[in-house]
C-alpha cells in the first residue's frame, strides 16, 4: 500500500469533521472519494498531506508516518491540486516548472525543462506555454495546476473536484489524461468527485462519506443503487448503458 | 493521450529565449544604472569629467578630485544604491508573502515606526540632528542615539505585526491593514511629541524624516551593504519558494513549502532592511512600492527575475532622485524623500493605467 490511512479524526472547534475514516491505495489505483457537500471530502484529502492537521488517526504514505516527515519529504512523493487555485502573472510553462520546485536545488535544469516541455505536449497546453494563467480558460487552468502536480513526479496524486469548472469535452480529456499518467506511472490518485458517473468511469475504487463518516468503501460493487441513495438522501437507480455503469437520480 | 511523443526541441528553446530576454533587460538596466551613476559621481559643484571619475576610480590620479570622490561624492552614490536596492526588494518580497500589491516599507508603519523612535531620542534625549547636506544651522549632538532608537522603534513595529500574524491570526492579507493602522498610530505619537516641545526639536525631527542620502559616510553605508547583501542572498535561496507562494499557500504547502516559516523570515529580513536604511537616512517613500511594480510590467511576477531586477530599478530609481535632487536647483540639496514621492507617485499611477507585458 502506498498510502494506508486509519482513524483519521478532525474538526473545528466542537464540530466533528471526520470521525474515524479510513481507506487505502494501491500504486496505479484510481480512488474516487465522493458525498454530499459537507460530508468532509476536502477536509480530507487536506489531512492526507498535512495541509490541515487530524486530531487523531495514521496516514502512512509508503510506510511513513505523514505526521513526522518534513513538508519537503511529502512534497517528493504527494502532489496535491487544490480546489481554489489562484491565477496570476506567470506563464504557463513557469507555473507547470513550480512542480520541480521539491526536486530543484538552486535552478531548474535542463531535465526538468523537458519533462515540463513533455507535459505540456501531453496535456495540450503546448500552445500556451508562454501565455499567463490570468489570459487562460478555466479548462485550460485546470490542465495547467494537473500538468504541475505530474511534473512534481508523485508516487500520490491528491485532487480536489478536478473536473468541477470543466465542460464535458474538458472533463473527459483532463481524466484520461489523469488515468493515463497514472497507469503509465504507477501512480495512486485520490480524487474528490462529484459527479458520480465521472467516477464510474475512471476510478477503480470508491469512498462514500456521509455526515463524516464512511458509509461504504470498496471496488464498483459498493456502488450500488441503495449505497447510493442512502449516502446522498436521494433515491437513484444504477443501469448499464453501453458497457458504462451511470447512476440515474430518479 | 499519453504515449511516447517525440518531444520538439522547439519548445523548451523556445522558452530559453524568453528568459533570456529577461535576463537582457535586467543587463540593460544594470547598465544604465552604471552611466547614472558615473554621472552623479562627476556632476557637482566641482564638476568633474567622466574620464577623470574613472581614472580616479582606479587609482590613477591624485590630488583634489580624488579627495572629492572617494570621501564625498561615492559614498552617496554607493549608499543610494544600496539603499534602493534594499528598499525595492523589501517590497518585492513583501509584495509576495503577504499577497498584497500595496506592501511596501512605507505602508507597514516601518518607517512611521522609526520616525517616532528619532523623535523621542531627539526630545526625550536631547540628541539633536543628523548632520545633513543641506542643513549646517541644526546642531549634531548625537547622531548615533538617534539612529538607534529609530532602528529599534522600527523593529518594534516589525515584532508587534509579526505577533499579530503568528498569535493572533491575522491572515497576511490584512497584515498591511493592520500596517496602516500602526502607522497612523505612530505617526499621532510623534506629533504629540512635536506638539509639546519647542521649535528647534520640531524642526529637527522634521528635518530628520526628509530622507537625506548625504547621511551615509563609509562605515553607515558598510553596515548598510551588509544588511541588505545578506538579506537579498536569503531572498535569492527562496525565490521558488515565493513562486510557490504566488499560486495561494495551498498549493505553496503541497510543493514542499514550509509556508509560516517563509512568511516570519521574510518578513523579519525585509523589515530589518528597512529598519536600518530608514534609521540611516531617513524616510524615502514610494521606491519600495513602485520599482517591484515597474519590474513586473516589464518582465513580469517570477520571482527569480523579480527580487534581482527590482533591486536594480530601485538603485536606478533612488540615484535618479537623489542626483536630481542635488542638481536641480543646485548648490541647494533638495530632500530626496520629498524627489522620491514626488516621481513616484506619478510613475505609480502611470503604471496603474497602463499595462505592458513581456512574452
Amino acid at each position: 500500500m502506498i498510502l494506508s490511512v486509519k482513524g483519521i479524526e478532525f474538526s473545528y472547534s466542537s464540530r466533528t469533521i471526520l470521525d474515524k475514516v479510513g481507506f487505502s491505495v494501491q500504486k496505479g489505483e484510481f480512488l474516487s472519494i465522493l458525498g454530499n457537500n459537507g460530508a468532509g471530502k476536502s477536509t480530507l484529502l487536506k489531512t492526507l498531506n498535512r495541509i490541515l492537521l487530524p486530531k487523531k488517526g495514521s496516514i502512512l504514505l509508503d510506510n511513513q508516518e505523514v505526521s513526522k516527515l518534513s513538508r519537503l519529504a511529502i512534497a517528493l512523493k504527494m502532489a496535491y491540486v487544490s480546489q481554489h487555485y489562484e491565477s496570476n502573472r506567470q506563464t504557463v510553462f513557469d507555473a507547470v516548472l513550480l512542480g520541480r520546485k521539491p526536486h530543484i536545488k538552486w535552478e531548474a535544469t535542463a531535465s526538468d525543462l523537458a519533462l515540463v516541455q513533455g507535459l505540456l505536449v501531453k496535456t495540450g497546453l503546448k500552445e500556451f506555454a508562454l501565455r499567463y494563467l490570468d489570459e487562460l480558460s478555466g479548462g485550460e487552468l485546470q490542465k495547467v495546476v494537473i500538468a504541475r502536480a505530474l511534473a512534481q513526479e508523485p508516487e500520490v496524486l491528491l485532487l480536489d473536484e478536478p473536473t468541477s469548472n470543466l465542460d464535458l469535452r474538458n472533463q473527459i480529456e483532463v481524466l484520461r489524461t489523469i488515468q493515463a499518467a497514472a497507469k503509465e506511472k504507477n501512480i495512486a490518485v485520490v480524487a474528490v468527485m462529484h459527479d458520480l458517473n465521472l467516477a464510474l468511469r475512471f476510478s477503480d475504487k470508491f469512498l462514500l462519506l456521509q455526515n463524516t463518516k464512511v458509509f461504504a468503501a470498496g471496488g464498483s460493487e459498493v456502488m450500488t443503487a441503495e449505497n447510493i441513495s442512502q449516502a446522498y438522501g436521494v433515491s437513484v437507480s444504477v443501469e448499464r448503458v453501453q458497457n458504462q455503469i451511470v447512476v440515474i437520480p430518479s | 493521450m499519453v504515449g511516447n511523443e517525440i518531444v520538439p526541441e522547439g519548445g523548451v528553446s523556445h522558452y530559453l529565449r524568453y528568459t533570456w530576454k529577461k535576463k537582457l533587460i535586467m543587463l540593460g538596466l544594470l547598465g544604465m544604472t552604471a552611466v547614472l551613476a558615473l554621472y552623479a559621481i562627476s556632476a557637482g559643484s566641482a564638476e568633474l569629467s567622466p574620464w577623470q571619475v574613472l581614472l580616479t576610480l582606479f587609482g590613477q590620479t591624485e590630488g583634489q578630485s580624488q579627495i572629492i570622490i572617494w570621501s564625498i561624492r561615492l559614498p552617496r552614490v554607493l549608499a543610494a544604491m544600496v539603499a534602493g536596492i534594499g528598499l525595492a526588494v523589501a517590497g518585492a518580497v513583501m509584495q509576495n508573502i503577504l499577497r498584497n500589491p500595496l506592501a511596501s516599507p512605507s505602508t507597514l508603519g516601518i518607517a512611521q515606526g522609526a520616525a517616532f523612535g528619532a523623535a523621542l531620542a531627539i526630545i526625550g534625549l536631547g540628541a539633536g540632528s543628523t548632520p545633513s547636506t543641506g542643513g549646517g544651522a541644526l546642531l549634531i549632538n548625537n547622531p548615533y542615539i538617534v539612529t538607534i532608537f529609530a532602528f529599534v522603534a522600527a523593529m518594534l513595529t516589525t515584532m508587534i505585526i509579526l505577533f499579530l500574524a503568528q498569535y493572533k491570526g491575522v491572515s497576511p492579507e490584512s497584515m498591511v491593514l493592520a500596517g496602516v493602522a500602526l502607522g497612523s498610530l505612530f505617526s499621532a505619537a510623534t506629533m504629540l511629541l512635536q506638539y509639546f516641545t519647542n521649535d528647534v526639536n520640531v524642526a529637527a525631527i522634521v528635518f530628520w524624516t526628509f530622507g537625506d542620502i548625504g547621511r551615509a559616510s563609509w562605515g553607515e553605508l558598510g553596515i548598510m551593504s551588509c544588511v541588505v547583501f545578506g538579506s537579498l542572498l536569503f531572498f535569492l535561496f527562496n525565490r521558488w519558494n515565493y513562486n510557490a507562494l504566488d499560486s495561494g499557500a495551498e498549493t505553496a504547502k503541497g510543493l514542499g513549502v514550509n509556508v509560516e516559516k517563509t512568511r516570519q523570515w521574510g518578513m523579519f529580513f525585509a523589515s530589518l532592511i528597512t529598519a536600518t536604511v530608514v534609521s540611516f537616512l531617513g524616510i524615502m517613500a514610494f521606491i519600495g512600492l513602485v520599482a517591484p511594480h515597474l519590474v513586473k510590467r516589464l518582465i513580469g511576477g517570477d520571482n527569480r527575475f523579480l527580487i534581482p531586477a527590482s533591486g536594480v530599478v530601485g538603485a536606478l530609481l533612488l540615484l535618479a532622485a537623489d542626483t536630481l535632487a542635488r542638481r536641480i536647483i543646485a548648490p541647494v540639496v533638495l530632500p530626496v524623500g520629498a524627489v522620491t514621492s514626488f516621481l513616484g507617485a506619478p510613475l505609480f499611477l502611470y503604471l496603474l493605467v497602463r499595462g505592458s507585458k513581456l512574452r
